[in-house]
């Protein structure tokens, strides 16, 4: 492993973004356009913006990155990129972490857009501090590139990646207690969604408009989210083979 | 003499079916070898066992007397696939320059690289505009970054200009001149007289390795496609 070669991933990474500006412009004004469209959904009932609207923003990050993550490591496999980089000398958590900065660093960006226009001029508010939403934003954007990741291996066509969104987030998206609380489910269905990350995504943001101050439950969704990502991006190593068939 | 690759009953199997039944060869240090056969014949299977990117079923092949794929051999050993693999969304230079990094070969290098494929002045030309011949130049160009001694091309000069395809093959043969061994697949038996030596393969076996002048010599034949032919009728010959 080499901080060298992991910067220079995360650089041609961002270099290969940066050559594609609608999908900048896109992923940045998309998540803004939802968040107006909700804060005047429920126009009389600003108490509902504020619980719906900060479990979503802890969505779109983990959304999006698992999107542009599952295409562009689909594209590094079947443009023989990937191929190359593992004759070379780059060590697979290289490429892993180097993807992990980029989306990491876009998330934020993304997070700072969305989140400034949402707790300034549609007026969210939040009783928890400001940096903890970044950072569980962060944590969100990461998993989101850990299972993007891990889940491309799966896919062979760009049509096959997409169609993972609906099979692998919307389930999540469904039990993570934005529709209905979790204690009111099924208890299948509630037990299931204890397992799945979305879960404590959503709850961290629920913390965080109710909670002020930095509490023990927080820091723990904090780390089952963190531990989550780890464990996807270990598996997404797993599927790197320098030899194959 | 030097072997910088040396195979020894290699057997390999994809998807059920048997590539290679058994191929031993050993390619000489400082040469450019030719692998010439017609297409499917498992050319492109063999370089990618000398790479060690292919799983065989079992034979060893030794690159610079070390097992093919080993670490050590990531920087020694320079790959070019047959479809340009480099990302269409960068410019020639920004790939260029992140293979330099992971290979950790000097910043100067993606210039000198640029210079020797002939790309001066389309640094910055995304190499998804390019054409299909200059998009193999710089998948060749981030195989020649660092001091690779091996170069393994997997039919490098397919569909270039006449001009460019002698410029290319001037350009390998200086290089071996400094020690670096090229293996250069072709499915073009015209470019046969271009290599020191050859490997002549049809249906997953070498039917000859020799010099093309001693090839020629032995078969009596005019070039290296009667030759071919030559060798492939005696051997059917034998079996009946």
């Amino acid at each position: 492993m080499s901080a060298a070669r992991t910067i220079a991933t995360a650089r041609r990474v961002l270099a290969q973004l940066r050559h594609d500006p609608r999908t900048i412009a896109l992923l940045l004004v998309v998540p803004c356009v939802l968040m107006t469209l909700l804060k005047y959904m429920f126009d009389d009932e600003p108490a509902v913006f504020d619980h719906t609207g900060a479990p979503l923003l802890g969505v779109f990050p983990l959304i999006v990155m698992f999107l542009i993550t599952s295409v562009a490591t689909l594209r590094e496999r079947t443009s023989g990129t990937l191929e190359r980089l593992l004759t070379m000398p780059l060590a697979k958590l290289d490429l892993l972490l180097g993807y992990a900065l980029a989306f990491g660093l876009l998330a934020l960006v993304q997070a700072l857009v969305v989140f400034g226009l949402t707790l300034g001029p549609l007026g969210l508010t939040v009783a928890g501090p400001t940096w903890l939403l970044f950072l569980v934003a962060l944590a969100n954007g990461l998993l989101g590139t850990a299972l993007g990741l891990f889940v491309s291996a799966f896919a062979a066509t760009e049509f096959q990646a997409v169609q993972f969104l609906p099979a692998f987030i919307l389930p999540q998206f469904l039990l993570c207690g934005l529709f209905a609380s979790r204690d009111s489910m099924a208890p299948v269905l509630h037990w299931i969604s204890d397992i799945l990350p979305l879960s404590y995504a959503v709850e961290a943001m629920n913390r965080l408009t109710t909670e002020t101050g930095v509490s023990s439950l927080i820091v723990r969704d904090l780390l089952i989210l963190a531990g989550c990502a780890v464990l996807a991006l270990a598996l997404g190593a797993a599927t790197l083979r320098r030899r194959s068939a | 003499m030097n072997s910088a690759v040396t195979v020894t009953d290699l057997h390999v199997e994809r998807g059920g079916h048997v590539v290679l039944p058994s191929v031993s060869l050993r390619i000489e240090a400082g040469s450019v070898t030719g692998l010439l056969g017609p297409s499917g014949c498992g050319k492109t299977t063999l370089l990618r066992c000398l790479v060690g990117v292919q799983r065989v079923a079992s034979g060893e092949v030794a690159v610079l007397g070390l097992p093919a794929g080993s670490a050590p051999l990531r920087s020694r050993v320079g790959y070019v696939t047959q479809a340009p693999s480099v990302y269409q969304d960068l410019s020639v230079e920004e790939n260029l320059r992140y293979f330099a990094a992971v290979l950790g070969a000097p910043r100067g290098d993606v210039a000198r690289v640029i210079e020797l494929v002939g790309l001066a002045g389309r640094e910055r030309d995304l190499v998804a505009r390019l054409s299909g011949g200059q998009r193999a130049r710089v998948s060749l160009a981030a195989a020649l970054l660092g001091t690779p001694e091996l170069l393994i091309l997997d039919e490098p000069t397919v569909g270039l200009d006449p001009v460019l395809r002698r410029d290319l093959w001037d350009l390998f043969h200086r290089l071996a001149d400094t020690g670096v061994t090229f293996v250069v697949s072709s499915h073009v038996m015209d470019e046969a007289s271009r290599c020191d030596q050859l490997l002549l393969m049809r249906e997953g076996r070498i039917i000859a390795a020799d010099s093309p002048q001693a090839l020629l010599t032995e078969t009596g034949a005019a070039d290296i496609e009667s030759a071919f032919l030559t060798l492939v009728s005696a051997e059917q010959r034998t079996q009946a």
